[in-house]
Parts: structure tokens; sequence; C-alpha cells
């Protein structure tokens, strides 16, 4: 079970691995996450599903190496068993025929679990306006899956080296500008902090917006409370209650201030990792 | 054979002790904290037993177990025999041996409580237990004319769920076991901890279920792979034994800082993901200098001895009653004692305090008095006006109790919950308002104790049993 069938490098950072998982596919929907251990003495790394079939019985995962866990995964291979692997976790996201315009905006890594809504959402006869985002060109992932998921894409990076220069917050507030009548919902993924800008934005006009939350997680099944964030001024658990919530109610801060919690023991992890494995 | 002394004798005989680590020692590390009965010692505490009949130590064990029996057994120095006498109705002997509340079940209502001391039954369980996993002595093997050919799916792989699970499938049921977490044992595994149950003790006795045929499904969430709904088309019965795992929080200002964490968190990143050895293992925790556990259960008093454990110079619980409404048992508050715990009592935390990064710098408390009792009879804690205080502290860990989960019983259509969330279940036979399922366990009667579950599971067993026998 849980065997790595295809590894892609899409840049530097970020992979992209198809895990057999029959079961997993079959149930999944998009808006759900897995949390896998990649070998025995690992930890539980929860990552969003970016895409499955339930025909081939595989769940697509996209990640970005950050720390010692995703770095140890991203050296996995073909072949490879995962150790652990459960899901799907956390419920769907709210998928509906809207009669305006849908925005999906990914950030970074966050493009991965924008595209299963956007798909979902343009299959239900939505007109989906995607805005994807990246620092640089090298970062952008999964633009051709995205074009195919909407009906207008919008690149934008903040160095100008494809697409539109800037944040994609700005975009949005752009889009908003002169089309907020024809909005009826946003769904915005990726670093708290783009989030959060892309909540400012959408405050402005007074559109709804969906936000997808990445607290650090242990169980993922509502046991521990670790990823616990405060929406609408109550305290709501991530893995259970979410990890979808409305963007203008969550408290972007306090989980910015919570993912930080382990910085230290994860640097040196990081380190006695690399030093262990011989990498620079 | 060792000799059987004459009753005089035995009301002389002094309970004998069980040895264990140095309480200096011991808050070094993870080990396990009682040594266990050598043979000598297990023969000479059964020789006081006064083979009562009726027994009854028995009536106070909601497993059943035959204990005047085995304990016989250790006399004539058959440990085998003994074994085997023991796992005629109980599964997790090493386990409950270890942490059964003995003082209010089966040793509670012990005879010799009258003269003196009563057996130690547990530590005698136990040693029986381990002797048979250290000689290898398994089970025999299930019998194959026995098949009923009908299937059993069970949710949840804590002590109510593998209780279940062994007598079902020694009935000759088909029986599948899913488990949300990736490995079965429940509380056992990731809540009670190392030292005082060592995890290679649960693996074992799971293991000998798994040989009687019962497949345990781990990584497997019910509510979101498969509905309950799903599974009552499938299979023939349905036990639904999911523990209640979600943590409670007090509610005050400060609970979401960095540093404070659930019991439930706290142990579960020691014991299931082994955060006792980081960097060695992956998950990282956080035991800062001073450490304040909120609460005055056996999980309040788990989480303050780990985190001693983990390197708290000072450890602390806060209590807003008095010891004597202590709800842990007397041996756990003992144990916490020896090992330099601080307890604050008759305190009630009001604020958590952090600093400018979000991280926990101090905890306000307010002291309190007793005042009337309560509807529970005990007399209510009330603040005295003006004794706030501030406690520096890095790490706040609230151990208050668990709620019920709802991720099983929203997938499971027709079976009743109550108010609280837990699933409504006849305590006789587990039968939930659904003909196909039956419950048990935690999920039942709010957080309880493993026996209690072992219980609930051997009595679903039954039921079930019946009602597909009669099909
Ligand atoms: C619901 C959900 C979906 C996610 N989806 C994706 C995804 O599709 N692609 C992707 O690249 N990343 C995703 N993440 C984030 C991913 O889980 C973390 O990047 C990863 O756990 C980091 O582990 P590490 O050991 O490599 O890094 P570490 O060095 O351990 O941590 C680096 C940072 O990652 C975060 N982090 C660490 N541990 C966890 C944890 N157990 N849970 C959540 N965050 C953690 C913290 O912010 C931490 O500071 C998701 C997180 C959540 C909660
Ligand atoms: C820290 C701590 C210390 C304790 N100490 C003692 C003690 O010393 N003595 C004592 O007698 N009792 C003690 N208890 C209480 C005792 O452990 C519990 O009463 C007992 O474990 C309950 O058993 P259970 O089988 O009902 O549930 P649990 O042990 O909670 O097991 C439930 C299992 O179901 C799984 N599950 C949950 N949801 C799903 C799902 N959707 N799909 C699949 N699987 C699922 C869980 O992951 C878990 O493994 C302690 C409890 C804790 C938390
Ligand atoms: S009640 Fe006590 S003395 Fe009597 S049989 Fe049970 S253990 Fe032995
Ligand atoms: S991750 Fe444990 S409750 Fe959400």
């Amino acid at each position: 079970m849980a065997r790595i069938l295809k590894k892609e490098q899409w840049s530097d950072t970020i992979f992209s691995m198809l895990i057999e998982a029959k079961d997993v596919a079959k149930a999944s929907k998009a808006g759900q996450f897995i949390i896998l251990i990649p070998k025995e003495h690992g930890e539980r790394v929860p990552l969003t599903i970016a895409d499955s079939s339930k025909d081939e019985g595989w769940v697509q995962i996209v990640f970005q190496v950050v720390g010692k866990s995703t770095l140890e995964l991203s050296r996995m291979n073909e072949g490879d068993e995962l150790y652990s692997f459960v899901g799907p976790l956390g419920m769907p996201s709210e998928v509906e025929k809207f009669s305006g315009k849908v925005i999906m905006i990914g950030g970074g890594i966050g493009i991965a679990p924008i595209h299963p809504i956007a798909k979902t959402l343009k299959d239900l006869g939505n007109h989906v306006v995607s805005i994807i985002g990246a620092r640089t060109a090298d970062l952008l992932i999964m633009e051709d899956k995205m074009k195919e998921a909407s009906t207008e894409l919008i690149v934008a990076t903040d160095d100008g080296s494809k697409g539109k220069k800037g944040f994609v917050n700005m975009v949005l507030e752009e889009l908003l500008a002169t089309e907020a009548d024809n909005v009826d919902r946003i769904w915005a993924i990726g670093p708290p902090i783009m989030m959060k800008a892309c909540t400012e934005s959408a405050k402005k006009f007074n559109k709804p917006i969906i936000v997808s939350l990445n607290p650090i997680m242990v169980d993922g099944t509502g046991m521990c409370g670790a990823c616990r964030v405060t929406v609408g001024g109550k305290t709501k658990f991530a893995c259970v209650d979410g990890p979808e919530f409305d963007g203008a109610l969550v408290d972007f801060d306090e989980l910015m201030a919570r993912q930080r919690q382990y910085k230290e023991q994860e640097q040196k992890a990081l380190e006695l990792y690399k030093a262990k494995e011989g990498l620079a | 054979m060792a000799e059987r002394i004459k009753p005089a004798e035995k009301f002389k005989r002094d309970r004998v002790p069980m040895k264990e680590q140095d309480p200096k020692e011991r808050v070094k590390n993870f080990n396990e904290v009682p040594y266990g009965y050598s043979l000598e010692e297990a023969i000479k505490e059964a020789q006081r037993c006064l083979q009562c009949k009726p027994a009854a130590c028995v009536e106070g064990c909601p497993a059943d177990v035959h204990i005047p029996q085995f304990i016989d057994k250790i006399i004539d120095e058959d440990i085998e025999a003994a074994f085997k006498e023991i796992k005629i109705t109980n599964a997790l002997p090493a386990v409950c041996g270890r942490v059964c509340p003995q003082e209010e079940q089966c040793e509670g209502n012990c005879v010799m409580n009258k003269k003196g001391k009563p057996i130690a039954i547990g530590r005698l369980e136990r040693f029986v237990a381990d002797w048979a996993r250290e000689h290898g002595i398994v089970d025999e093997d299930i019998d194959e004319s026995q098949k009923k050919g009908k299937k059993v799916a069970i949710v949840g792989s804590g002590p109510a769920g593998l209780a279940c699970a062994a007598d079902l499938a020694k009935l000759g049921y088909d029986v599948t076991v899913f488990e949300a977490l990736h490995k079965p044992g429940g509380v056992l595994i990731y809540g009670i901890p190392e030292f005082r149950l060592p995890k290679s003790i649960v693996n074992y006795e799971v293991e000998q279920i798994k040989k009687m045929g019962v497949k345990i499904y781990t990584d497997y969430v019910i509510g979101y792979i498969k509905t309950v709904d799903e599974l009552v088309e499938e299979y023939d019965a349905v036990f639904l034994a999911n523990g209640a795992g979600a943590p409670s929080f007090l509610g005050i200002p400060g609970e979401n800082l960095n540093g404070v964490y659930s019991a439930s968190e706290f142990l579960t990143r020691s014991n299931l993901m082994r955060a006792f050895d980081f960097p060695e293992f992956d998950t990282p925790i956080q035991a800062g200098k001073r450490v304040v556990v909120i609460g005055g259960g056996n999980v309040a008093m788990d989480a303050v001895r780990t985190a001693k454990r983990l390197g708290a110079e000072e450890a602390i619980i806060v209590y807003r009653r008095s010891r004597a409404e202590m709800p842990a048992r007397a041996e756990e508050i003992e144990h916490a004692e020896a090992e330099g715990i601080r307890f604050e009592l008759l305190t009630n935390p009001i604020r958590v305090i952090g600093d400018e990064n979000g991280n926990v710098k101090g905890l306000e408390c307010v002291r309190m008095e007793l005042g009337e009792p309560d509807e529970s009879g005990r007399r209510r804690p009330v603040p005295i006006e003006g004794s706030n205080f501030v406690m520096d502290v890095d790490n706040v860990i609230v151990a208050i109790g668990q709620n019920a989960n709802p991720i099983v019983a929203r997938s499971a259509t027709g079976v009743e919950t109550n108010k609280w969330g837990y699933f409504v279940a006849d305590e006789e036979t587990g039968k939930t308002t659904h003909p196909k399922v039956w419950a048990g366990g935690d999920i039942v009667t709010g957080a309880a104790t493993v026996i209690l579950a072992v219980g609930a599971g051997k009595k679903a067993a039954k039921s079930i049993h019946e009602t597909l026998s009669a099909q």
C-alpha cells in the first residue's frame, strides 16, 4: 500500500508524486488532504490532495521542501513505499453552480490545492477565473493543468519573469475594481500572508472569500487540538472543521505565530539530517 | 509446587511489595517504573489468597477474569496454566495488570481488605502475562471448524475494539478492525506513557489478537474513507469503539498561544510519535523549564510526569479542588509526588499570558476554597477574591477531559447519539438504535477506564454472537 508510482521534480524545491492508494482515491473530494509518514521514525506530514484517479487508484501530492520531513520525502523514489498514508481527511470544499464568476487564487505551492477545487467548479459549469502566482517563473507550477481547469487564467510573478509583475492579491484587487459585481465567490490558497492579503482585498469589495488553512497538525482527526485556529472569535480545529474557512473571520496572525512553534527544533533536525546524509 | 499455607498464616502475611525504579533515576528516563514480581514473589503473594467461593474479587472485574483459579495455578508453579485461565476471558492481561484501577475493582472487593491489604491481583495478572510473553506461550489456535461465515466490522482498535475482536474471533467470526492512526491500541498507544505501559507490551498483545485471525487496517478513518452506513451494508454487524478523543479546553484567554497543549497532543507527540527521542524521531515537542498541567485526573498525572522526564525543572499540577477530590488513582498521585511534582491545589487558572512572539510566559491563577456540595456531592470550589497571582511558565498543558469526536457519528444514519454526542447503547448488550450496530467503550460512557472498555467490548461480542446465531 501507498507506493510511489511516479515522481517528478518541478523546480529546485517542488516535487509531485503519484501515490498508489485505491481507497483514498475513491473516497477523496476536492479540498481534502492526506497525512503521510515518509519513514518509520518520521513525523505526520499533512499534504493536500492535488488530483486523484479513481480508475487508476492513485492520489497526487505536490509539496515544497521546507524541512527535514519534506526533504526526506523528496529523496524517496518510484517503487518505494511510504511508512504510512491516511486520508482523505478534512471537510470537502463546498462547491456549487454559482450564477456569477468564481475567482480561484493559488500562490506558490498553493496552486496544487486550488487545482482540484477549480476543476470541480468548472465541471459544475462555473465561469472560473484563476490567478496563479509565484516568486519567479521557475517556481510556477501546474500552469497547463490550471489552464484546463479555468475559463480564464492570469499568471503573475513577484519579479515579472512571467505574466504580470506583482503579487496575486494585487491582480485580485485590479480584477475586483472592474468586475466585482460579476463575482460570486473567491477561493485563495497559499502562504498565510498571501491569504491574509487576498482577504483584505476581498473585504474591501465585500466579497466572500474562502481560504484553506495549514496549521501544524498531528493526528488530523480531531483528537489532539494542535491545529486549532481562531475563526470568528471561536476556536476551531482546522483538520475536522476545515481546512477551509471564511477568510474574513480568520485570525491569520495567530496562525502564523503558531506555525513558527517548532522553528528551533525543526532547524536542528534539518541540520542533523543533512550532516548524516552528506547533503550540502 | 509451592505449599498451600493455612488461613491463619495468610492473615499474618503482608502483601508482597513490588520493586520499582528509584524516583531520582526514573525522572531521567522513560523506562517502566515498577519492575514486576519475580516468580518467588508472585508465589508468596498468591499463597495469601483465600480462594473464596463465590469470589468477591471476580464480581468487581468487568472482564470476569477467573481470579482465584489463576492465582491457584501460580501456587502450583504452573504459570502457563495460569495464563490460559486468564486468557479465557481477557485478551489484554499485561495491559490490564498494569493500568486497571484495581483498588476500585477486583482488589477493592477482595475479602482480605477486612483483615489488612487485599491480594495484589493486578500485579499477579501482570506477572503471569509477562512470564507467558517471555516464555513464548501462546493461546491455542482457533478451531477452524467453528467458522461462522459471518463478518463483523469494528471501528477503533482501543481496548473496547480489541476485546470485542478477540471474543468474536474465538467464536469463529471473520473480524476486521478499522483504526484511524497508524498504530493499533487506542489510548494504550497514544495516551498512556511508556513509563507506565511500555508500547512493546501493547504491540505484543495486539499481535496475539491478530494471530487469532483478526484483520486490523490502520490508517483507515471511518467517516471519511468509508461511512458507517457502508460498513452496515458490507458486514453482518458493526461495533463502534472509536473512543472519546476530542480534547476539551478551558476557554480562557491566551489558550491558543504557542506552548499551550491539550494533554492529548502532548502525550500523542511523546508516546505515539516518540518525540521524547527527538531528533532520532522527527516529531518535535516543547517542554520548557517550568511546565504547568491543569487537571487532577490520571491524564494530568501522565502529562506532568512526562513533562518532568522531558527535562522540566519544575512540573506543576494546578487543580481547583483539594487533594481528596483529585480523580487520579492514589498510586499515580503518590508516584508523581515521589518524582518531585509540585501540587498547587485549590487553584484555578484564569488567563494564559504570552510574550511578543506569541509564546507562553505566564499563567494567572486564583486561589479557591471549598463551598457547599454541588449536585455531584463534591464541595464546590469558589474563587477567593483578590487572591490572583501569576506563575512564570513555559508550557501549559490542559488535561480537563475529552469529548466525543463527531466524525464517526455523522456517517452513521439511524444510530442515535445523546446531547454530548455519545452513542446511545444498552449497558448490558451494547445495542444501539440501529439493529446491525453496537457501540461501547469511551464513546458510550465518556472517558472511563481500560477495563470498562474491555468489558463493553466483551458484552457487545456476546450480544452480536447471540443476534447473529439467531438469524
Ligand atoms: C491541511 C494542510 C495541507 C497542506 N498541503 C500542503 C501541500 O499541498 N503542499 C505543501 O508543500 N505543503 C502543504 N502543507 C504544509 C506541509 O504540511 C508542511 O510544509 C510540512 O509538514 C513541513 O514539514 P517539514 O518537516 O519538511 O518542515 P519543518 O521543518 O518541520 O517545518 C517547516 C514549517 O512547516 C510547517 N509545518 C511543520 N510541521 C507541520 C505539520 N505537521 N503540519 C502542518 N505544517 C507543518 C510549519 O509552518 C513549519 O514552521 C499543508 C499543511 C496542512 C495543514
Ligand atoms: C492519558 C490517559 C491515561 C489513562 N490512564 C488510564 C489508566 O491508568 N487506567 C485506566 O483504566 N484507564 C486509563 N485511561 C482511560 C482509558 O485509556 C480509556 O477509558 C480507554 O482507552 C477507552 O477505550 P476505548 O476502546 O473506548 O477507546 P480508545 O482507547 O480511545 O480507542 C479508540 C480508537 O478508535 C480510533 N478511532 C477514532 N475515530 C476513528 C475513526 N473515525 N475511524 C477509525 N478509528 C477511529 C482511535 O484512533 C483509537 O485508536 C487513560 C486515558 C488517557 C487519555
Ligand atoms: S476475594 Fe481476594 S482472597 Fe478471595 S479469591 Fe478473590 S483475591 Fe482471593
Ligand atoms: S490535528 Fe489533531 S485535532 Fe487537528
